[in-house]
Formats: structure tokens, sequence, C-alpha cells
């Protein structure tokens, strides 16, 4: 771990939005290159960006479109920046060819999703947590991706560099599932000082150019060293099932070895990688899952619920993916059940519900979007499943 | 029964440092022409006097595409239609690397089509090298957008009936600033062209004709590749400075070769540079080259 | 007595038949050989007229066969030089 470069630290107490902070958290965490297509709501990222870029030594290109957009910043990558795209839900369809490819690659880089109502067109000002699933299951063949959820602009400056940190370590594509609201609300955000922002280095090798193997895992994390072009190291980056060289090896043994090692880098590290905010847990008849802003909602629903004397404990995942099983399987058989309330018709109460394995109920309380739960809907969810 | 010739102690072919030997042979058809380009591209390499370290070469999905994992350079095989752009990123974060697209009619000028003239309109500093076999190869010889009239394809099989680009001729009218067409025929003059291309500034395309024996010949009952090679000779006509609206190919009538476009216009780094510059004055901070700390 | 030589690596040819057609000097013919493809490869049947150019070695798409001039190290400073003579 190092520190950000105090060039692009606005440190200080701003009054920003989600959007323009999820901007900052990008810059402090290091990214110096970022590739965009305008799409409602998120585009106020770039925008800043593209006014920040040139005074910080970074650089913004407006693409043709996502496709253009989310590998734009892979080639940025391998050039040996940190990069990352923004977008919303019909640019984050066009861009799953592109995830895939950065999750095959190991392409460590950032897309932030602001969601909006869908499918197709949709609600393009509204939001919505609708994306969910399609964040991990979005591209084609097994991968598997990191996932966090900011509450606030605050959150979305933290979460960002959060993102970033935890891309350069497991070297996949990381993604900041915001949402329209927390996009365009306007809090406080404090920016610290340089020194106090932990930022995680891209993991370059050492290795001479003979033994250096571009996708020969290290470590505990099973994540390969990585490199950049222009060294001498003479990468091959392909697609194509490839070998510990990067060389394509296109058979069923080779197969096995190297998706298998895509997925368990992150499944087997989930209890280190998970961050979630628990709440009165311990001893509690209904547990609330929620994430983004409707967690703010469920806020209020389960101060409601505890003032009429019942036992609710809130779990807030901060990293929806990979999806914390562990935690969930823990608290099942101590519960009555889980109120899972989420912005669309129901993508992680499904996660939820797996874990769960028929231990005890899951409540969905799920909206077609378009705009925040109202928290009696949530409150009338918690009673039922405590009763 | 005679037996052929091999050399010990011959100097080595100079081919052979610029290849991944672990990964020969390659995949190629015999009588492919993407082999032949390679060699070009090779000689001019070295003519040019090119640092390889500080060159990238990036390619789409195809047979042409496969050249990125067959050369011993930094190389990258992208997906169908997008290695431009990833080679704009690539470019724009480490504008020191010399940065070269190899790939296909059908990846560059369908799928990829938006991203050519994008980038040629912006002049991104990219040199690309578009082996045009007339179809889509890899995947069986379908109708592409360089496959001419009344070619039979696997997916055209009574013949085509929409007319092709003219690859030239589009790649001018959006912006590149060089612009060339050779044939496999046309081996020496195609390496000096890539050389020519390695040491401009700019958007840079070669348009190099190639015969795809196994498909787009066999179907079309024009013989195999090597009657495709004296087809090149015979009809070929070295035209340099043509109008590139007059080079459009058909299906067996003269085909146009030469350097149709060498023009002089900002690259897209250096009028970002400029620009940004003049604008924000001493607030500007132009990106640092990256390096590995 | 040839100035040039060729080399060839008989299992990487395809038998495409470019370098003989294409051979300024038509040294090269398929063979009654075979590889263990079962292609035909090319052997000098006129090696005296070889110049060295390496034409044969631009040609190849299998990077199985190239030209040079035993002395000069460079292919590509032969066929200058062949070049400049004519």
């Amino acid at each position: 771990m190092t520190h950000a470069d105090p060039v692009g630290v606005l440190t200080g107490a701003h009054f920003l939005d989600g959007d323009h902070a999820a901007c900052e958290g990008a810059i402090c965490a290091g990214a110096r290159f970022s590739a965009g297509y305008p799409i409602t709501p998120s585009t106020e990222v770039v925008e800043r960006f593209s006014s920040r870029a040139p005074k910080i030594g970074a650089t913004f290109i407006q693409m043709e479109d996502e496709l253009a957009a989310s590998i734009a910043i892979l080639g940025a990558v391998w050039g040996g920046v940190k990069a990352f795209t923004v977008t919303s839900g019909p640019g984050f369809s066009l861009m799953m060819e592109h995830i895939g490819y950065a999750a095959m690659t190991e392409t460590p880089c950032v897309f932030i999703d602001v969601q909006r109502g869908g499918p197709s067109t949709g609600l393009p000002t509204l939001p919505a947590q609708a994306d969910m699933m399609q964040v991990k299951w979005g591209s084609h063949g097994d991968y598997e991706i990191i996932a966090l959820c900011p509450n606030s602009p605050q959150e979305c400056f933290d979460l960002t560099i959060k993102a970033f940190n935890l891309s350069e370590k497991y070297r996949v594509p990381v993604f900041v599932m915001m949402d329209e609201v927390v996009g365009h609300m306007t809090e406080k955000v404090v920016i610290p000082r340089a020194e106090e922002i932990e930022v995680e280095p891209r993991h370059f090798t050492h290795k001479d150019k003979s033994s250096f193997q571009l996708y020969a895992p290290v470590g505990e994390e099973q994540t390969p060293e990585m490199a950049k072009a222009g060294d001498g190291y003479k990468l091959h980056v392909t697609g194509l099932t490839h070998d510990e060289r990067g060389y394509p090896n296109m058979t069923p043994a080779v197969q096995e070895r190297m998706v298998k090692r895509l997925v368990t880098k992150i499944r087997d590290n989930v209890e280190k990688i998970s961050i979630t905010e628990q709440n009165e847990i311990e001893g509690a008849d209904v547990v609330v899952v929620s994430y983004g802003i409707t967690s703010r909602v469920a806020q209020r629903a389960v101060e409601l619920a505890r003032a009429k004397g019942l036992k609710v404990g809130t779990l807030r995942l901060i990293t929806a993916w990979p999806f914390p099983d562990h935690i969930i399987r823990a608290i099942a058989p101590k519960v009555k059940g889980f109120v899972v309330a989420e912005l669309n018709l129901g993508q992680m109460v499904r996660e939820v519900e797996r874990a769960v394995a028929g231990k005890c109920k899951v409540t969905l309380v799920g909206h077609a979007g378009g705009t925040v739960h109202k928290p009696e809907q949530i409150l009338k969810a918690i009673e039922e499943v405590a009763r | 029964m005679s037996t052929p010739i091999c050399i010990q102690n011959a100097p080595e072919n100079p081919v052979e440092s610029f290849l991944r030997t672990d990964r020969m042979p390659h995949i190629w058809c015999p009588g492919c022409g993407i082999g032949t380009t390679v060699n070009c591209f090779t000689r001019a390499l070295i003519d040019s006097k090119t640092d390889l370290d500080k060159l990238s070469i990036v390619s789409g999905i195809g047979c042409t595409g496969r050249v990125a994992g067959y050369v011993n350079l930094d190389s990258f095989h992208t997906t169908h239609g997008r290695a431009i752009p990833f080679a704009t990123g690539l470019k724009l974060a480490s504008p020191e690397m010399n940065v070269v697209v190899y790939s296909g009619d059908g990846d560059l000028f369908a799928i990829g089509g938006n991203h050519l003239i994008h980038a040629a309109r912006r002049n991104v500093d990219l040199k690309v090298i578009c082996v045009n076999n007339l179809t889509y190869a890899m995947t069986g010889g379908q109708t592409g957008p360089a496959t001419p009239l009344d070619v039979i394809t696997s997916t055209a099989p009574y013949g085509t009936y929409d007319p092709a680009f003219n690859l030239p001729y589009l790649v001018e009218a959006a912006g590149a600033v060089y612009v060339a067409r050779w044939t496999t025929f046309h081996v020496r003059q195609l390496a000096k062209s890539m050389a020519e291309m390695f040491k401009k500034k700019g958007f840079c395309f070669i348009e190099v004709v190639s015969p795809c024996p196994t498909l787009y010949q066999r179907r079309n009952k024009m013989g195999d590749a090597l009657d495709t090679m004296k087809f090149y000779k015979d009809v070929s006509k070295v035209k340099h400075g043509a109008l590139t609206s007059e080079v459009g190919l058909s299906k067996s009538g003269e085909i146009i070769v030469g350097k149709f476009v060498d023009r002089e216009r900002p690259d897209f780094e250096t009028m970002m540079k400029a620009h940004l510059e003049s604008s924000l004055g001493d607030k500007y901070i132009p990106a640092e080259v990256p390096t590995c700390s | 007595m040839a100035r040039g030589s060729v080399s060839i690596v008989v299992e990487r040819c395809k038998a495409c038949g470019f370098c003989v057609e294409f051979c300024p000097s038509k040294v090269l013919a398929l063979s009654d050989a075979f590889n263990s493809k079962g292609y035909h490869p090319p052997h000098a049947v006129n090696p005296d007229k070889c110049s060295g150019c390496d034409l044969c070695g631009m040609y190849c798409p299998d990077f199985a066969i190239h030209g040079y001039r035993p002395g000069k190290a460079d292919a590509a400073e032969v066929a200058e030089e062949e070049k400049e003579a004519q």
C-alpha cells in the first residue's frame, strides 16, 4: 500500500454530488486516464474528469460509443496507467463484451455504473438498482468480479478509491454500482490529506524478461503480477483461453486451470474482500438486507420497527459481489427471516435465498424503479417476518 | 526422389527473431498471404530501425488478427472490431509507443468500422495494416464489407448483390494522412510502404490485398493461391497518387496499387496538447510517461 | 559459383509455390520429397543462379525459406545491393 499522489487531491470539505465525488475518488486513487461516452445520469463523472484531467497530468477522451470507451481504458491500462469508465444501463449492456475481456485478460480497471430505470432506454433520469445481476453475469462465460455499492456521495468518493485498490490487488475489473439518487444527491464530502489516503499500487513485476509470466499466479491472492507495454517483456495478451505465458492454448486442460483460477482468486478470498455494515444482528428476529440508496430508506424503516419494540438487525452490502454467503449462512439459523429491500423486482434477494438455503424466511421488498421505497413498505415486511 | 537442401550454419532468416518460434507452425492455410505480409512487416521494422521495445501490435479477431500472437513484440489480441479503440487508449497512455494495428477487412470495416472512421477523423497516431482477403476467413468465408459484387460466399450462396466499400477512399475521406494499397505480390513495395508509415505521425493505413485460397478463391473457382498471386501480378497497376475514389476493387478487374495519400495534419495528441496548453497556460500538466514505480 | 544460397526449413513448407514462381533466377522447383505433413518442399535445381536476393524469403507465408549471400548476414542488405545494381 502507498498513499495518494498529492497532485489532484483536493483536501478539504466539499459539497458535492455522488457523480462528482466518484470522479474525485478516481483521481485520488491514481486514475490518470478515462474514456467515456455521455449517458444520463453518469455523464457528470467524466465531464468533471475532462475538466480536471489536464491540470493533473491525466488524459480524457470521449469515444464514439461505449464499446470503444470500455476497451480504450483497457488499452490505457496496458500502457501503464490506472483507468476507468463510467456509464448507465444501456451503455453498461454495450460494455459487456469488454468486461469479459478485462476479466479474461486480468486487466485491472474500474467501471462506474450509475444505475437508472430500465430495461432498455427506461427512465434515464430516475433511479433503479436493476443492474445488480448484470454486473455479475452480464458477460458470457465463467468469471468473477467485485462490485461495491455506495449509499452517499462520501461513499462514492471512498468506495471508488476502494474499487481501484481491489482491482490492482486482484487484477480484476471492479464495479462501483451507484444509482441515480446517490449520483445526483449533494452532500458533504470530506477529502482527506493525500498521505491519509491508502492507494494500492499496480503490482508491476520486477522479474527479468526471461522468467516473467504474465499469467502465472503468485501469492495468497493467486493473482499474477502485472506489466506494461514498452518494457521489453514482449507481452502477449489475448481473450482466447491461454496458459501462464499468455499464449493461446485452447484445450480443456488449460481451460479448466485458467477459468478456475479466474473464479477462485475471488471466491476463495470472499471473506477478505467482503465489506458489510452490520447493526444489532445479535439477538435480532429480522435482519434487513439492503445496499445503495435503499439502505437509507431501510434505515428509517428499521428505526420505526425498533420503536415498536421489534428486534431488527441490518446488514448493508457494501460489496454486493462476491456475495457474502458466509455472513448470511451464519445469521440464517438464528433469525426468523431476512427482509431484502432493493430497487428492482428481485435480484440480490436471490443470492440471499440461495445462501439461506431454506433455513429461514426471505421476503423481498421490491420496486420497479423510478423513485425510492417508502419506509412504510419496508416496515410492513419487517412486521410480517417478525410475526 | 530428390531431397531438398537444408543448409546448416546459414545466417538466420530475418523474420525468425520476430517470431514467437515456440508457437510455430502458424494456423494459416497453404498459400494464405498473411504470412507474406509478416515478412514485409519484419523487413520494414528492420529498415526503419524501429525500437522494438517501444512497438506494440494490436489486432482484432480473424485470421489476420492472429498475427499478434505470432510476433515477438508486446502484442494484444483484442475483441472483434475493437483493436483501434484499444490501440487509441494504449497510445494515449504511453505516447512514446509506436502502435501498429494489424487486422482484417471484416474486423476493421464492418464491426470495427465506426472506430476506424473516428480514429482517422481524430488522426490518432496509429499505423493500420489491413489485410484484405475480401472475406471473413476465420469463420468460413462469409460476405464482408470489402467483398466485391457477384462473388459467392458462404452467406451469399447465389452471389453478392451489395457493393463493397472502397477501403482507401473511405479511410481518406475519414481523415487518414497516409493511405496505400499493395497486394501480397508486391512484397518489396509493401515493406517500403510499411517502413515509410512507421516514420509518419498520424493515422496511417495500408490495405494489402491477399489470397484466401481455401474459401474466397475456392468458392469462386479462381484457382489456388499461386494463381491468385499471378492474377495480382497481371491486373495490378501502380498508380501513385491515384484518386482513391477510382480505386475500388471488383471480382476480376484491375487492382490499382500504390501510395495514394501522403499528407500532413497534426495528430490527435499534438492537437490535444497544443490546445490544452493554449487554454490553460501553466496550469496545464501534460500526462507523464508511465513507469513501473 | 553462385553468389547466394537458400536455406529451407523443410517441415514448415506447405508447397504453395510462391518461391518457385517468383524467384527471378528460377533457382527453385518443388521436389519429389515429402515433409512429415505430406507437402513437397522446394529444392534448388539451379543453385548456381542464386543471387541471395531473398525474394523467396519475402514471399514465403510459412517462413520456410530464405535466401542469403554467404558472408553477408543481412538479406535485406543483399536485396538493397541487388536493387542498386539494377
